[in-house]
């Protein structure tokens, strides 16, 4: 898979990335719980260039009546990318790429949330992409479960995401936006570390074998830090004394 | 071992041989918790106080509901909860209702407020009744709503907290387990310390200096 943008230094003689970042480091992430008061649990992310607000509602009566299930709660997710959080004016309406990714982090969250507690009612996740810089699947997922631990939705982990891959024929953790699309792999993980359970794995580009195995525990171990800023986050709204820790 | 932690959805709470209560879920021989809140472990039972989330009705509870809407033959009740509450028009017209003869909206209208106790939770939607002592329609007084999961914070222990609210203002304090409270006072000075000491134990999450907290709002202005 040769790059796109041939003058793009991806990763220098003394193993430095185009970002200035080591190969197992993540980009800065901040994450704030709470920010949104008309929703039931909200959260914001900036991870790296990405900026993410998460808004969470339910569960509730779900409409239209059709979708309800008699047996559990339906989750519902709609990640959506603002016209203006990408260089060239992104159309607001739907695309492929948003119903891809929407889809993909329901399925992803799912077996986290206890839906079956609650039937005949649907659990809304809102993401609203803000500015996009790569790995925005993984930033709004780690959003959503803040966000979805601050409705007071009971939950059996949290889900954290992180995305490794390759480039300049090295492995490395957390693709960027230039790695991304220059680079040779990119493999988004959602993971819940305390199940220590997958719940989201996808692959685009190519691996060997060995690579894949190394690629997956360079991701978990993104993930696992992501949860530490997760954690702190939503002990920071409900604990900001911190003196029960 | 009954000391109090916090934990997050996923944190392990204990290992070993214990019992899951209230928002706390078994996997192997590990108790994780399924919410933010206060792990607590008391002979072996393990549970975990949520400090964020709707109510979720309880049999025989005390609750505060305002009418949505009615049918022909019940009226729907936000209960600040997962589902509606169901007051059916045989609770107040007996058993001799008929949907032809009589009008639920003559009764109670949208937007009344009921003190109501939980009938029944079962698969469908949580049934109350207006049935006993002081139950029905409020007819006067002001609407608090805090966090359901507060309410334990505000009575106090042996409802301690309340009760100093109640004595220092004057004022008649109704608390529904599922977050609205409602206060009826002659005096408006009172009523307004303590509505600000209610909504301040809704918003406050540490619990160390809320006593003190309260008693400096009942004391202000004196």
């Amino acid at each position: 898979m040769g790059g796109r943008e041939a003058n793009v230094v991806l990763l220098d003689e003394n193993g430095i990335r185009s970002d200035g970042r080591k190969v197992n480091e993540t980009r800065k992430v901040t994450i704030k719980a709470g920010v949104l008061k008309n929703a039931s649990g909200s959260a914001y992310i900036e991870f790296g260039g990405n900026k993410i607000l998460a808004g969470v509602f339910g569960p509730r009566d779900v409409h239209p009546k059709h979708m309800s299930n008699p047996d559990t709660g339906i989750l519902r997710v709609r990640y959506h990318m603002e016209p203006f959080s990408v260089g060239e004016r992104k159309k607001p309406a739907p695309s492929r790429r948003e119903i891809e990714i929407s889809k993909v982090i329901k399925e992803a969250l799912e077996p986290a949330v206890m839906l079956e507690k609650f039937p005949r009612t649907a659990v809304d996740v809102f993401l609203e992409v803000l500015q996009a810089d790569g790995g925005t699947r993984c930033a709004a997922l780690d959003a959503a479960s803040v966000a979805l631990a601050d409705a007071g939705i009971p939950m059996r982990d949290l889900v954290c995401a992180c995305a490794s891959g390759k480039a300049a024929d090295a492995l490395i953790l957390d693709v960027n936006n230039e790695e991304d699309q220059a680079g040779q792999a990119d493999m988004p993980i959602g993971y819940m570390p305390n199940l220590g359970k997958i719940t989201l794995l996808q692959l685009d580009g190519v691996l060997t074998a060995d690579e894949y195995k190394k690629c997956i525990e360079l991701g978990l171990e993104g993930c696992k830090q992501v949860y530490e800023i997760q954690k702190n986050a939503l002990r920071e709204k409900y604990f900001s004394s911190g003196d029960k820790d | 071992m009954s000391e109090s932690q916090f934990v997050l959805p996923g944190d392990v709470i204990v290992t070993g041989d214990y019992r899951p209560e209230q928002n706390v879920m078994l996997d192997g021989n590990r108790l994780m918790s399924t919410a933010v809140g206060f792990s607590e472990i008391e002979d072996n039972l393990v549970t975990v106080t949520p400090l964020t989330g709707l109510y979720t009705p309880k049999t025989d509870d005390l609750v505060i509901g305002k009418i949505v809407s009615h049918n022909a033959l019940s009226w729907e009740v936000d209960i600040n909860s997962y589902y509606p509450g169901i007051l059916t028009a045989f609770d107040i017209f007996g058993k001799d209702y008929s949907a032809s003869r009589d009008d639920l909206s003559l009764k109670l209208n949208t937007c009344d407020v009921i003190l109501a106790r939980i009938a029944n939770v079962g698969s469908r939607d949580p049934l109350l009744t207006i049935i006993g002592e002081n139950l029905g329609k409020i007819d006067s007084g002001e609407l608090v709503k805090i966090s359901p999961t507060k309410i334990p914070r505000l009575l106090g222990k042996h409802k301690s907290m309340i009760q100093s609210i109640e004595e220092s203002t004057n004022v008649t304090i109704t608390v529904g387990q599922n977050g609205f409270i409602i206060l009826k006072c002659d005096d408006s000075a009172g009523l307004q310390k303590a509505i600000a000491s209610i909504k301040m134990i809704g918003m406050t999450h540490d619990d160390a200096t809320l006593e003190e907290k309260v008693q400096n709002i009942l004391d202000g202005n004196n």
